[in-house]
């Protein structure tokens, strides 16, 4: 389910696994708001407890997502590829990251505003609700391979 | 007829008084006699040196959780059913050294234990027991136990058919009697009338009709055949208990979630009385005993049983933690998944898993309330 | 004598040629694949046959005084005068091996068990799924796959930790990730700085394989809760549960059937596998203790 997208070809919302299917209109009124970053290997594409502003769709790369406790060393507890989306935190209150998400390799992201994401999906009931859909199964997947890693099924 | 010599498959009359003359000629065949004895209030196995040394005039009161001898109105010498042992005391001992490891050099020798191979005749053999016998000769016999293929090869069987039925017994659900169905040497089956005691003997090999040879015997008459045959059929239709083993297999194999476990469970100390009891359970360990010098150890095999905590442990946790689920395996085991691996059922309806268990759990009422209650259903599989 | 002890004594008998006497095998060997797992390379003792095996099987090695565990062959059936096992601190057995070292004598007995049916994977796909130390009989099944690669499919092996240090024969998936004609993905539950692979359990990387569902085998072996998880993912992308394997392990004292410890249901973990059939047994592995 890997977004296969050229290293050099510009990214498009409607390449990504996670929107495609969407209603084209509304595609394209992503698209507008809508701007490529690669992040360089070992640098920070969000921060825990930065404001979450961006809505990021991964096409390329890896990112470490980590949790920072006082007297421990970093540690990564998932990572995400392409064909994912990086979190949901500026999708609901405090708006802000819950953990660091580290470049692994070379990454390409879409970014869109996360400000604006949510008020397009506010005037768009309709897609805003498809959109909603979407959203939900990852983080379900999420929590049950979060839950699959507290049971050590790696272990002995 | 003492002169013309006894062949397989005749039937012969030995009179009562002619008994110890029997013993004699077992021992004078060169067999030490082990058989039912009195001890501890109880029938149980042990050597016979003569004939008094049988339970003569005794029998016992059997039920779920109770066994208790009684005295009969007669003399009969093999009145009673089956008390708490089996004959696999001596073919699978409770305890059995297979070789000792002596240390050398940085490694190791081992020297096996020598095999037993004296002679025994086991003096009254149930037809239950003739069939928990095969059953462990397959268990052990796939497994190459030179052991138990060596004790086992030296063993005359003189079988008893039953004259009186244990209130807990089922041979005639599991098919395994009362009557004996081959797999004996010497099958007797004692008659007490007011004019005559006797015993009926059928010859079931060559080593069982040579110890006839010297043995006052006549042929059986067919009058002596149909009193023989009366007292095994009057047992047959008293048995103490009934188990439907329709389908059994699939029945326990398919309700692993069945309520019942949880039920017979709540009763169940697992004290393991019934695996000791049981004629076929065949379950052991083994360990490493040192001797006082350092350079050599034993192994050991002792029995085990699936009750036992440590049993099914797996990285120091069992498998099996509650005692739903040893239950459930002992269960399951010995009537369905028996039939997988050894191609029969491992119960042969002696009943003594039910008089020996110190709560009274009968399995044969626990296959009746799997069979009878709602949810009785094939499990699913499937993930959630 | 109305004693059940039965001893040397009674009459005439030879000692038996008892057939499951362990044979002194030396430790050649010695190397730490993680903190609490060491490998051995075991040789015979002199004239002793070639050894063969399947890769999947397992023997019964035994430490003098101490007693006897159940440890699968992790080495490769090429090499006929020596046998590798790979061994994690998990008791009072395998600590004894722990403590043994170059020169040493241990017991061995073998090998038992059903091994990984390879003939089932010609001209096929085949996704290999390891978990933990279940990646000790699996190494077997991987060089059979090296030494005979035009035989298979496309071949994706994932292999997951607990962490990086947890990896066994970290040196050696090196080189297996360096061939082009398969496909090794390693993953860990947890990871610090070093790791630049992914974090998530072993299914998470199953989105990623590639493979004909209708003409593909899966060998999968590792905690029963991993391979459970793992089978039902592939099952849901469309590989029948007659064409995946998986190793089970329980406590076994005697390996040959007669002990009663490693029965699964009806099985016999130490003569029907340690390899099943999914499909065969996929009703049991959602019973709770069985």
């Amino acid at each position: 389910m890997s977004a296969r997208t050229h290293p050099s070809s510009p990214l498009r919302v409607s390449d990504h696994p996670f929107l495609r299917g969407m209603d084209t209109a509304f595609l394209e009124l992503l698209g507008e708001n809508a701007h490529e970053r690669t992040f360089e290997t070992g640098t920070l594409l969000v921060r825990e407890g930065d404001p979450a502003d961006e809505f990021m769709l991964i096409f390329q790369g890896k990112v470490a997502l980590e949790i920072m406790v006082p007297d421990h060393p970093r540690t990564t507890i998932q990572t995400v590829g392409p064909g994912e989306v990086l979190g949901w935190s500026w999708l609901t209150l405090p708006y802000r990251w819950r953990l660091d998400g580290r470049a692994l390799k070379p990454t390409r992201v879409l970014e869109i505003g996360a400000a604006h994401l949510r008020s397009i999906l506010d005037d768009h009931p309709a897609e805003g609700y498809q959109f909603l859909l979407r959203v939900l199964p990852v983080i379900a997947e999420r929590l049950e391979n979060t839950r699959l890693q507290l049971l050590d099924i790696h272990g002995i | 007829m003492s002169e013309d010599s006894v062949r397989v498959g005749d039937r012969v009359t030995i009179e009562r008084h002619d008994f110890p003359a029997f013993l004699s000629s077992v021992r004078a065949a060169g067999y030490r006699i082990v058989g039912p004895t009195v001890r501890d209030g109880a029938i149980v196995y042990g050597e016979i040196g003569q004939e008094s040394d049988l339970p003569i005039g005794w029998t016992e009161r059997q039920e779920a959780g109770t066994y208790r001898l009684e005295r009969r109105a007669d003399a009969a010498l093999f009145g009673y059913a089956v008390g708490p042992q089996s004959w696999k005391k001596y073919l699978f001992p409770s305890r059995e050294r297979l070789w000792t490891v002596t240390r050398s050099d940085g490694s190791f020798q081992v020297t096996p234990e020598p095999t037993d191979g004296s002679p025994v005749a086991f003096l009254g053999v149930r037809a239950c027991e003739l069939a928990a016998i095969a059953i462990q000769d397959r268990v052990f016999g796939m497994a190459s136990d030179p052991g138990y293929a060596a004790r086992r090869r030296r063993v005359l069987r003189i079988a008893v058919q039953c004259g009186v039925a244990g209130g807990t017994c089922f041979c005639v659900s599991m098919g395994t009697g009362p009557a004996v169905q081959g797999n004996h040497d010497l099958a007797l089956t004692e008659v007490l009338t007011p004019e005559r005691h006797y015993f009926q003997v059928d010859v079931g090999s060559r080593a069982g009709a040579a110890v006839l040879a010297s043995v006052p015997v006549r042929a059986a008459s067919s009058r002596d055949v149909g009193l023989a045959e009366g007292v095994v059929a009057k047992t047959a239709a008293s048995m103490g208990r009934k188990m439907n083993t329709e389908g059994i297999r699939d029945l326990l194999i398919d309700n692993p979630e069945h309520p019942r476990w949880e039920i017979v469970a709540r009763r169940c100390l697992a004290c393991t009385n019934c695996t000791m009891a049981c004629p076929t359970c065949f379950c052991s360990t083994t360990e490493e005993v040192p001797e006082l010098s350092v350079e050599k150890v034993e192994r050991w095999r002792r029995w085990d049983s699936c009750f036992n905590a440590g049993f099914s442990d797996l990285h120091a946790s069992p498998v099996r933690k509650t005692t739903q689920a040893r239950y459930r395996q002992w269960m399951t085991h010995k009537l369905a998944a028996w039939f997988d691996q050894f191609g029969s059922s491992g119960c042969v309806g002696c009943g003594r898993c039910i008089t020996w268990c110190p709560v009274g759990i009968d399995i044969t009422e626990e296959v009746a309330a799997i069979r009878a209650a709602p949810g009785a259903r094939k499990p699913s599989g499937g993930a959630p | 004598m109305a004693s059940d002890v039965a001893t040397a004594g009674g009459s005439v008998g030879l000692p038996s040629r008892h057939p499951w006497v362990p044979v002194p095998f030396t430790v050649e060997q010695r190397s730490t694949e993680t903190p609490d797992t060491v490998s051995f390379v075991l040789v015979p003792p002199p004239g002793h046959r070639r050894l063969s095996f399947r890769p999947g099987q397992f023997n019964m090695l035994y430490v003098f005084g101490v007693g006897e565990a159940a440890i699968s062959i992790s080495g490769d059936f090429e090499e006929t005068d020596r046998l590798v096992h790979t061994v994690r601190l998990v008791g009072k057995i395998s600590q004894a091996l722990h403590a043994v070292g170059p020169g040493d004598v241990v017991g061995v007995r073998g090998p038992y068990g059903t091994g990984w049916p390879t003939e089932e994977a010609v001209g096929r796909d085949v996704v290999v799924v390891a978990g933990g130390l279940g990646i000790a009989p699996i190494r077997p099944l991987l060089y059979e796959f090296l030494h005979h690669r035009d035989r298979y499919g496309r071949i994706e092996i994932i292999y997951g930790a607990r962490t990086p240090k947890d990896l066994v024969y970290y040196n050696e998936i090196q080189t297996w990730r360096s061939h082009t004609d398969l496909r090794f993905q390693t993953t860990v539950d947890t990871a610090g700085r070093d790791w630049y692979g992914d974090v998530g359990v072993v299914t998470t990387r199953i989105p990623d394989t590639r493979f004909e569902p209708d003409r593909t085998v899966a060998f999968l072996c590792g905690p029963e809760i991993m391979m459970k998880l793992t089978a039902e993912a592939l099952r849901a992308r469309g590989v029948a549960d007659d064409r995946m394997w998986v190793s089970l392990e329980r406590n076994m004292k005697c390996a040959i059937g007669i002990c009663g410890h490693c029965q699964f249901g009806p099985e016999f973990v130490c003569r029907d596998g340690p390899v099943f059939r999914y499909g065969d047994i996929r009703r049991f592995f959602s019973v709770r203790e069985l």
